[in-house]
């Protein structure tokens, strides 16, 4: 028996997989979930902003990240709204344009957003570091519009703004490296604060960032939406996707330990 | 001459940018703002030249009817498909985004949510304790994989209630732990990491500029 388990067909372990995504969503499990400091310290941020501050929100993710980073830039966009913080958008990602326009849209008609006056959505320029240098001089002279084609000097919630001097954070929703550009070229060159908010895998590469103060929050993964989410008091795909990573993880632990013990009985034996 | 203007141009542009990070002269600062400004014209550049090599590759590959050769028509068809509708009707176009939302998103999704199939699979075939370094790589991989989802503090919250420990106030010490590692043992190795990277992209950049590391002009040298 533990020869076979030492040796399992990893068809068993995809189909132990699925099950642990599919059972939790049937029967909408829901695990408290505490808030851990980066998490509060992003929201927290936002949330001291005066009313009509500006952010930006870098979108710099494509629809293969979509589940973990949508949730977040939901979160994100209904605390901005609800406060009254204008959202100036924008995407160093081809592959982000169309899903970050769809989710602005349907997050700004669910909280009575207006565009031009509350958010305005830039669009992408290619070229991520010179884009980055580019707006510290003069937004309008890397994104001369909006994503819909009006010159940003005909956009009203534009018109005092001209480089990072009038951004009070940028929040960086990433799936590859853009945080540590963004933090290189506009915190380091123009002390534009940063927040962020990664993938799973990208978690380890930004603690030394938050350490530093080079980055003021991050949100961790679908952890951290679920916690924003908590925070913003909106819980919706993040608070419902942590639980059914919480069976997945619970399920590796599991096979972990019962391969070891296999693992080591085998090799016991064999010994002998 | 073909490698020569190349090779003064990075100098020259290499030594200006240099000179502008430490002047805070207008004239330097013109001087960056207008080099950036001509990296903003150069970079769609690179976007053409990705899509001619693409097209190239993919073309090849039919007229040599390499393996699995029939993709690459499936790559030609998403290409031409997206751009006749994306081109003259714009990114906004109802067509584009029903598209992009259910044949792209889909797609790419699927492939990224097969990871952890393949990441189960491999973490129970690798997480191994033969060694004491593989058993300390074990143990921290646990605690952080319980520390990043809620059900890892529950189960230490249980288990101090059911133990009768939990008067000590010590709870959610599963997310407290995943915490420690990252902001200690982990961010060190990262800093070290950084600072060795760092390092070496300095030392990189000093060789292309000064035209000692020239494969970037490509054609070996």
């Amino acid at each position: 028996m533990f020869t076979r388990l030492v040796n399992l067909d990893r068809r068993y372990i995809f189909i132990l997989v699925a099950l642990a995504v599919i059972i939790p969503m049937l029967f909408s499990v829901n695990l408290p979930v505490s808030v851990s400091e980066p998490t509060l310290n992003l929201f927290n941020y936002i949330e001291n902003l005066p009313e009509e501050s500006t952010i930006m929100l870098a979108f710099d993710y494509g629809p293969s990240s979509l589940a973990e980073l949508n949730p977040m830039a939901r979160a994100v966009l209904i605390q901005c709204f609800r406060k009254g913080v204008n959202v100036i958008a924008l995407t160093l990602y081809a592959d982000g344009t169309t899903l970050a326009s769809t989710l602005i849209k349907e997050v700004a008609a669910e909280e009575n957003a207006v565009d031009g006056e509350d958010y305005v959505f830039l669009g992408f320029r290619p070229g991520d570091i010179q884009v980055i240098l580019g707006m510290g001089t003069e937004i309008a002279g890397v994104f001369e519009t909006d994503f819909s084609g009006n010159p940003l000097s005909e956009i009203t919630m534009m018109k005092d703004i001209v480089n990072y001097d009038q951004i009070d954070l940028l929040v960086d929703l990433a799936s590859s490296a853009t945080p540590d550009a963004w933090i290189i070229y506009a915190n380091e060159q123009y002390n534009l604060k940063i927040g962020a908010g990664v993938t799973g895998v990208m978690i380890s590469e930004m603690f030394p960032y938050l350490q530093t103060g080079q980055l003021v929050g991050l949100m961790s993964g679908i952890l951290g939406a679920a916690e924003y989410e908590n925070l913003v008091g909106v819980p919706e795909k993040g608070m419902q996707w942590i639980n059914v990573e919480s069976f997945v993880h619970l399920l590796i632990v599991l096979l972990v330990i019962i391969g070891n013990i296999a693992y080591f009985v085998h090799r016991g034996r064999e010994e002998t | 001459m073909k490698r020569q203007i190349p090779l003064a141009l990075c100098f020259l542009f290499g030594i200006v940018m240099i000179i502008t990070q430490f002047s805070p002269h207008p004239v330097s600062k013109s001087v960056f703002e207008r080099i950036i400004s001509g990296g903003l014209i150069i970079g769609p550049f690179a976007l053409v030249l990705a899509t001619i090599t693409l097209i190239q590759t993919h073309i090849n590959r039919i007229q040599r009817r390499t393996e699995h050769w029939e993709y690459s028509l499936v790559v030609f068809a998403g290409l031409i498909t997206m751009v006749v509708i994306g081109v003259p009707f714009g990114p906004e176009n109802p067509v584009f985004v029903w598209l992009y939302a259910n044949v792209q998103v889909p797609m790419d999704a699927t492939m990224f949510s097969v990871l952890a199939f393949f990441i189960a699979s491999a973490a129970y075939r690798a997480f191994r304790a033969r060694s004491m370094e593989a058993t300390l790589l074990l143990v921290t991989a646990l605690i952080v994989m319980l520390g990043n989802v809620p059900v890892g503090d529950l189960m230490w919250n249980k288990i101090m209630s059911w133990t009768g420990l939990s008067f000590f106030g010590i709870e959610n010490q599963a997310s407290a732990a995943r915490e420690w590692i990252l902001d200690n043992p982990n961010s060190s190795a990262r800093r070290g990491i950084l600072l060795g990277v760092s390092l070496g992209v300095i030392s990189q950049s000093i060789r292309i500029i000064l035209g000692i590391e020239r494969s970037y002009l490509g054609g070996g040298d």
